[in-house]
């Protein structure tokens, strides 16, 4: 999970693990890329990179949109989603939707709008991460990262 | 008593929260405890208000008892105004005594002689503050007791606290009469203003923790303030960095309280800097602008900045002098080697 609210990451890491499952599961929480290099041989491998945009701060999407130029081309194929926070404030909106999208579009990966304040909606964002990681950890098979990114991408622009 | 006073009185007393009205009338001490002992605290507002006027009446309360009232509520609810910082200056280094009578004598002369139509009242508090309060009329018309303006000043201090009423027009004769009275040579305003005078009162005197190097450093344990995730399937990767931010806010900001102000503003008059092509603004001129930062606590709000994730750890010294320059208003010109334009953009 990567982005600049440490407190929301934490609750939201929180909520993942607490969700029923059958695999082993890690959390690394960063507040931008590149991760530390002293850690790189206690980390396993990375299978799900999901960024978090609180769109009431600017500078959490430029912290994010940099970010994004330490990841390595072959997590754009699924690997990677968009969580983006605080929709429901209007009137503290300093990112555009269209900034959101388009960087759904240039980075050809799925965008979640998601209160992650609620927690029902902590929870069942905490359940799509968990069904989406199974999936591009390779646990589901004849359904690729690749191949599910695309559908969701195709869904959102219905 | 007069029906102006009365009714000064009783708006008086409507003001104090109603746990705080015994004590506040014991601070007074007009009203005799076996006096105080026949009001009964615990109806409503209006009625005690009433109680006690009926009771000044018995003392022949006038307007300076009133005014004494008037003082002792602002000194214990001063937040409820906005103050303002002034600085006198002497010429020279002669530290003469000061006379706290000659002081009253001199400004109340000097005041009166400008203007007739002044009540001005004195009270001395522990600290050295001499608190005055003055409630102003015109050259025809007796002072309008719901006009007044506040003066709070540390006589072993060159500084002046000041809440002024509506009557801007006042202030230049309360400064005057500031200056003689004080045997300074002249007055200035500082670009300084809050709701909370104690804090323009740590600020000026310093009274605040500066970030000087504290002589024990912190143990290791108690630095570690995020209790450690109990789960140990959730790691922290950027612990380094969360520390570097947490150190270098402390040393910016020091480690007690900060004090409270409401807001900060900056007076743009800088060119502006625009890409070449986009051919904004032909004319060189200063593009005028005002950036107003407030909150309620704006100090408290900027040194969480960083730690909440909002914000780049230094953030800008335009925003972290405010204590050390000691003023919250500031005008931003495009002078080289002055304040660059660039601001953190959180």
């Amino acid at each position: 999970l990567v982005g600049s609210d440490e407190g929301l990451q934490q609750k939201l890491a929180e909520a993942i693990l607490r969700e029923k499952k059958n695999f082993k599961i890690s959390i690394h929480l960063a507040t931008s890329l590149p991760l530390p290099s002293e850690r790189d041989h206690l980390r396993p491998r990375i299978d799900l990179i999901a960024f978090m945009i609180d769109i009431k701060s600017k500078y959490s999407l430029k912290n994010v949109e940099a970010s994004l130029a330490h990841v390595d081309a072959s997590f754009f194929l699924g690997k990677v989603c968009f969580l983006v926070t605080g929709v429901g404030r209007v009137n503290y909106c300093s990112v555009e939707m269209n900034a959101i999208w388009k960087l759904g579009e240039v980075y050809c990966s799925p965008v979640l709008f998601c209160e992650l304040e609620l927690e029902g909606i902590r929870v069942a964002t905490a359940q799509r991460l968990l069904r989406m990681l199974q999936i591009c950890a390779g646990h589901v098979p004849g359904v690729s990262a690749l191949s599910f990114g695309s559908l969701m991408r195709n869904s959102a622009d219905d | 008593m007069d029906e102006t006073v009365a009714e000064y009185i009783r708006r008086t007393v409507l003001k104090i929260p109603r746990d705080e009205i015994k004590t506040m009338l014991q601070k007074w001490g007009f009203l005799s405890e076996t006096q105080l002992q026949t009001i009964n605290f615990h109806q409503i507002k209006e009625n005690i208000s009433q109680d006690v006027v009926q009771l000044c009446e018995e003392n022949s309360a006038d307007i300076k008892q009133a005014a004494v009232l008037d003082i002792i509520y602002n000194h214990i609810y001063p937040n409820k105004r906005v103050w303002s910082v002034y600085q006198m200056n002497k010429a020279g280094e002669e530290t003469e005594f000061f006379d706290l009578t000659d002081f009253k004598k001199t400004f109340k002369r000097r005041l009166r002689s400008a203007l007739k139509n002044v009540t001005i009242n004195f009270r001395e508090y522990e600290d050295n503050a001499i608190w005055i309060r003055i409630a102003w009329g015109t050259p025809y018309t007796k002072p309008n007791q719901y006009k007044t303006s506040y003066v709070v000043y540390h006589s072993q201090t060159p500084y002046v606290f000041v809440s002024a009423s509506v009557l801007k027009s006042n202030l230049p004769l309360l400064c005057q009469a500031l200056v003689v009275a004080s045997n300074y040579h002249d007055i200035r305003e500082m670009e300084l203003r809050s709701h909370s005078l104690n804090s323009l009162k740590d600020i000026v005197f310093k009274r605040y923790s500066q970030n000087f190097q504290t002589y024990y450093p912190r143990p290791l344990q108690e630095r570690n303030v995020a209790p450690e995730s109990a789960d140990l399937r959730i790691i922290q990767e950027n612990k380094n960095e969360k520390e570097r931010i947490e150190r270098v806010n402390r040393e910016v900001f020091g480690d007690g309280p900060q004090p409270k102000l409401e807001f900060a503003q900056y007076k743009l008059e800088t060119m502006f800097k625009s890409d070449p092509e986009m051919d904004v603004l032909d004319k060189r001129e200063p593009f005028r602008c005002l950036v107003k930062f407030s909150s309620p606590h704006l100090l408290e709000a900027l040194k969480s900045l960083a730690p909440a994730g909002m914000a780049d750890a230094p953030l800008s010294p335009l925003l972290t002098c405010i204590p050390q320059k000691a003023r919250n208003y500031f005008k931003i010109r495009e002078k080289k080697g002055f304040f660059p334009g660039s601001f953190v953009s959180p």
